[in-house]
């Protein structure tokens, strides 16, 4: 068995207000920073995982994040695995 | 006499108003404990608000895989009346039991006051005694009562008359002014008002009894 650390990006669907990201987009420019667009916020989970090997710990992984770490409705994700060693 | 199942989960808050309301109107309650993979002996299934299992990760992710809900589901197929309040209407969502989510209010506003709402449709099992178009006065206490969904999804709620209360005033940017939808079926409703919150005159408006009261 190896272990893979697995680096979750939670993040809404395109199209899908994200309320946050507004509110950051509308701060930024009072702070100078008027050049600031498409902000942006999602949810970053880290979990460790056994698995044979990348492909079996990737398909375990984005099961995971369809069962319970996304919502598919509002929500998009990302996968990275890197072998812990 | 009808008994109602109230779905009660760690961090659930609203169970004892919804029997309380129960009582008044006539009817009688049971609690259902979330790690019961039951629904007893209930006619009807409210699941109160609150912040079940803390709300972490998403409002209702981890209340969905509860015992509780694989009875609730089961007695939703079968055609039993099931009504999600506020964090219930989240948890119904998040286990497939509604369309759509709910998610942060627009303006990032946690809202608490009581709204104006208008009933849409009567051929659910939450408005049948009410009338369409009828205005109620009823609270609302949430942060994340804003409905979203595709722009298919939201069609299909708009063309089967599943959208079953708008806001008059929209409070938290929810799709459509969408306060509660209810499935295909129409015995599966949620909404994010409190009902029980506006059951009897003391409370400031007895608007919410026609609501319980169709279910009892």
């Amino acid at each position: 068995m190896n272990s893979y650390e697995a680096r979750i990006e939670v993040g809404h669907r395109p199209g899908i207000l994200d309320p946050q990201g507004g509110v950051i987009e509308r701060a930024l420019p009072a702070l100078g920073y008027g050049n600031v667009s498409h902000v942006r916020v999602g949810k970053s989970i880290r979990l460790a995982v056994e698995a044979s090997d990348e492909a079996s710990a990737r398909a375990q992984v984005e099961e995971m994040c369809r069962k319970l770490l996304a919502n598919p409705v509002i929500e998009d994700f990302a996968v990275e695995l890197v072998e812990i060693v | 006499m009808s008994t109602v199942g109230v779905v009660q989960f760690p961090g659930t808050n609203c169970e004892q108003d919804v029997a309380w309301a129960v009582k008044v109107l006539g009817g009688e309650s049971e609690m259902l404990w979330h790690g019961d993979a039951t629904v007893g002996t209930a006619d009807a299934v409210v699941i109160a608000g609150g912040f079940a299992h803390g709300d972490y990760l998403r409002t209702g992710a981890i209340a969905r895989f509860s015992p509780v809900m694989e009875a609730v589901a089961e007695f939703a197929r079968a055609g039993g009346p099931v009504v999600g309040i506020c964090n219930g209407f989240q948890i119904l969502c998040e286990a497939g039991l509604l369309a759509g989510a709910l998610q942060k209010n627009a303006g990032l506003k946690f809202r608490c006051e009581t709204v104006d709402l208008r009933v849409e449709t009567t051929t659910t099992v939450l408005t049948s005694k009410a009338r369409t178009g009828q205005i109620l006065r009823i609270p609302i206490n949430h942060f994340e009562g804003n409905f979203v969904c595709d722009e298919g999804t939201l069609k299909g709620l708009q063309e089967n008359d599943q959208i079953v209360l708008r806001y008059v005033d929209n409070p938290n940017g929810s799709l459509d002014d969408i306060a509660g939808i209810c499935n295909e079926g129409r015995n599966v409703v949620g909404l994010m008002p409190h009902p029980e919150r506006a059951s009897e005159p003391i409370l400031g408006s007895a608007d919410g009894a026609v609501l319980l009261g169709s279910l009892l």
